[in-house]
């Protein structure tokens, strides 16, 4: 894993649900499929509502139409990201947009483990209200491996809730690397 | 030592020790694990990805696939998908797959003629205890969020997503995190113009979309034993709702009189809560100052009663799903349609064949009907209603070839479990969550409507759902 996560912030408010990261419409694309996988981050975010896309500017578009591949590194939340659906679609089409990180206040239980447990992202939390404070495109620093965030375009510091019991799964890059690395698992 | 919970009790037995606490991460054997169209080719991808091409699942008799949610559309990805699945059931050789055998080829299916004579279920969650899949004491994973309907039997069951399901399919095991049990005790019996979608709806507006965030929710107390196991299956479904890790109610006659006539296992464990076992939050409800009620949009937590908001003018009602879709529910909303005609487009989308079957065959008191006597689909359809074929069909939108989807700025009333911005298709539609017995009520006036103005005396369902 990566030790510094560097890129632009894309925000997002409260109650981010998984059919707004990805709606239903699209999930006939099957993600173990390479030609149809990258699909699902070309419509990544695509159900957020109108205003709420891009705080607080509420108009940006996380990936551009018709492109696969996002400006943004770095979604950052407020309160209970990723509720609804159990689709493993939600983290994955962050990821294959192109995004590693996200930052929320707290996560509904199945995305946090889906982003984990399939080595999609690396999911930190934190105390502080981010989704207010930075802005869509500023440009940010994570160190995963002290917990802080940098502002690098607002120079402002915080300091994020550590990974805790799941760093070894974060770490091995998923629960097959750390199945196998712990010997669970053939490798 | 405090006491355990049922959820403790059950991750301790899995994981092979005598007691667990809350926030110890354990690796526990799984029962059942259950996947359907939407999430099963991408865990079959990862099954073969990581285990290999020629691996096996753990246990045959452990893996049930159920497609059920793009079934009825044209669209040939979907057709794919459940290709994909028919391939893996014969690749390992499965015996528990449902399969929609008049999906074949392209063009949109035409369904099942009669539903007591195809291979085919529905929804998954509906489609799991009617087989005999969900037994008390055991661990059911399903990748999908609403896997958490099976805890009403007394049973740890959650969703997971398919890299987790991918792991259980090859090793039978998966890591958990103990949670803290939250306790709901409801008190008195339910009263006629209430059903379980109202206690749930009350209950995630009392502690928000958020409230219940890996945690388990427990419902005791005897208005839980006056619900039917149906109505108990609704609480459960919607513990998710509020961020639920599992929901769970006590087994009693009701729940062993429903196993032993369906489980395909003989033998099971009914746990029970210590007297002194730890919650990590109590209320109590009095189900006689419960009202009917509605979460408006867009969020489940959004809740008001059926009685503030009649004003609110409505385009279409939904009566569906793996909450609003059982046999019971159909008995709820046919004795307040019966006579009646609907004044907005009502689509009724049964959650399984079964209760298709069922429609056909029961009477409004959920007996069997006499041969003069109208079946609770003749009731429906009288009063004007749309029938479906079962499945989970536009209680998630869908593609737009979907049965009951809102396509445009619609407001609708459902019985289904979510009101997300877009969740029943277009982004600009509105949707209000209510009972069976609140949607029917205001599909006869075209506004929300409190079902007390045409509920007098106790519906009666009989064994509809169980035997
Ligand atoms: S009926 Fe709706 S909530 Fe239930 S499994 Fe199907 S899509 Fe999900």
């Amino acid at each position: 894993m990566n030790t510094t996560i560097r890129g632009k912030a894309f925000v997002l408010g409260d109650n981010i649900d998984t059919d707004q990261i990805i709606p239903a419409k699209f999930l006939a694309y099957n993600p173990s499929d390479a030609s149809e996988r990258k699909y699902f981050g070309m419509y990544a975010m695509d159900g957020v509502p109108a205003g709420q896309s891009g705080l607080p500017f509420g108009d940006r578009r996380f990936v551009r139409p018709n492109e696969f591949k996002s400006d943004y590194a770095i979604v950052i939340g407020g309160k209970n990201f990723g509720c609804g659906s159990s689709r493993e679609h939600a983290p994955l089409a962050i990821a294959e947009a192109g995004a590693t990180c996200v930052v929320a206040e707290f996560y509904a239980r199945i995305f946090f483990r889906n982003s984990i447990n399939g080595g999609y992202l690396v999911p930190f939390e934190t105390t502080d209200r981010l989704c207010e404070e930075i802005k869509t495109g500023d440009e940010l620093e994570i160190d995963v491996k002290t917990s802080t965030l940098k502002n690098l375009t607002q120079k402002k510091s915080y300091t994020l809730k550590p990974l805790g019991d799941v760093t070894p799964i974060i770490d091995a890059g998923g629960v097959f690397e750390y199945a196998k690395q712990s010997g669970m698992m053939a490798r | 030592m405090s006491g355990m919970t049922i959820t403790e009790k059950i991750m301790a037995k899995h994981a092979g020790r005598t007691r667990v606490n809350p926030g110890d991460n354990i690796w526990v054997d799984v029962d059942v694990l259950m996947t359907h169209d939407v999430c099963g080719p991408g865990t079959i991808g990862i099954f073969h990805k990581e285990f290999g091409r020629n691996a096996k699942v753990w246990n045959k008799e452990k893996v049930v696939i159920i497609p059920d949610h793009y079934i009825f559309t044209a669209d040939e990805k979907c057709h794919r998908n459940i290709q994909i699945l028919r391939d893996f059931v014969r690749e390992q050789g499965l015996p528990y797959y449902y399969d929609p055998e008049f999906v074949k080829g392209s063009g949109m299916p035409s369904p099942y003629r009669d539903p007591s004579k195809t291979s085919y279920k529905g929804v998954c969650h509906k489609t799991l205890p009617e087989e005999g899949h969900v037994r008390p004491g055991e661990i059911l994973l399903g990748t999908d969020s609403h896997t958490c309907t099976a805890g009403a039997f007394g049973q740890f069951a959650t969703g997971v997503g398919n890299t987790d399901a991918a792991f259980t399919l090859g090793t039978g095991k998966t890591w958990l995190k103990v949670p803290p049990t939250m306790k709901f005790t409801f008190h008195g019996k339910i009263p006629a113009y209430l059903t379980a979608k109202d206690l749930i709806l009350a209950v995630i507006g009392d502690i928000s979309v958020s409230g219940a965030t890996y945690k388990t929710m427990y419902f005791a107390g005897e208005g839980i034993g006056s619900l039917t196991l149906e109505d108990r299956m609704t609480l459960t479904n919607m513990a998710i709702e509020a961020g639920g890790k599992n929901g769970v109610c006590d087994v009693d006659e009701k729940t062993l009189q429903y196993v032993r006539a369906r489980s395909r296992v003989k033998n099971w464990d009914v746990l029970t809560d210590d007297p002194d076992a730890k919650y990590c939050h109590e209320s109590e409800y009095d189900l006689a100052a419960l009202e009917p009620l509605v979460a408006k949009p867009h969020s489940p937590d959004n809740k008001d009663t059926a009685h503030n908001c009649r004003d609110v003018k409505l385009d279409q009602a939904y009566i569906g799903s793996c909450t609003g879709g059982k046999i019971t529910d159909m008995i709820f909303a046919a004795n307040i349609l019966k006579g009646n005609k609907v004044q907005i487009p009502t689509y009724v989308v049964p959650g399984s064949t079964e209760v298709h079957q069922d429609m056909k065959r029961l009477n409004l008191r959920g007996a069997e009907k006499g041969p003069n006597e109208k079946s609770i689909e003749d009731i429906l359809l009288d009063a004007g209603c749309n029938v479906g074929a079962s499945g989970c069909s536009a209680c998630l939108g869908g593609p737009p070839d979907t049965f009951g989807r809102l396509n445009k700025s619609e407001v609708c009333i459902s019985t289904t479990n979510r009101n997300f911005p877009g969740r029943m298709g277009s982004m600009t539609s509105a949707v209000y969550l209510a009972s069976p017995l609140t949607v029917a009520a205001s599909a006869l006036r075209g506004k929300i409507t409190d079902p007390r103005e045409y509920v007098s005396s106790s519906i009666e369902t009989g064994t509809a759902g169980v035997l």
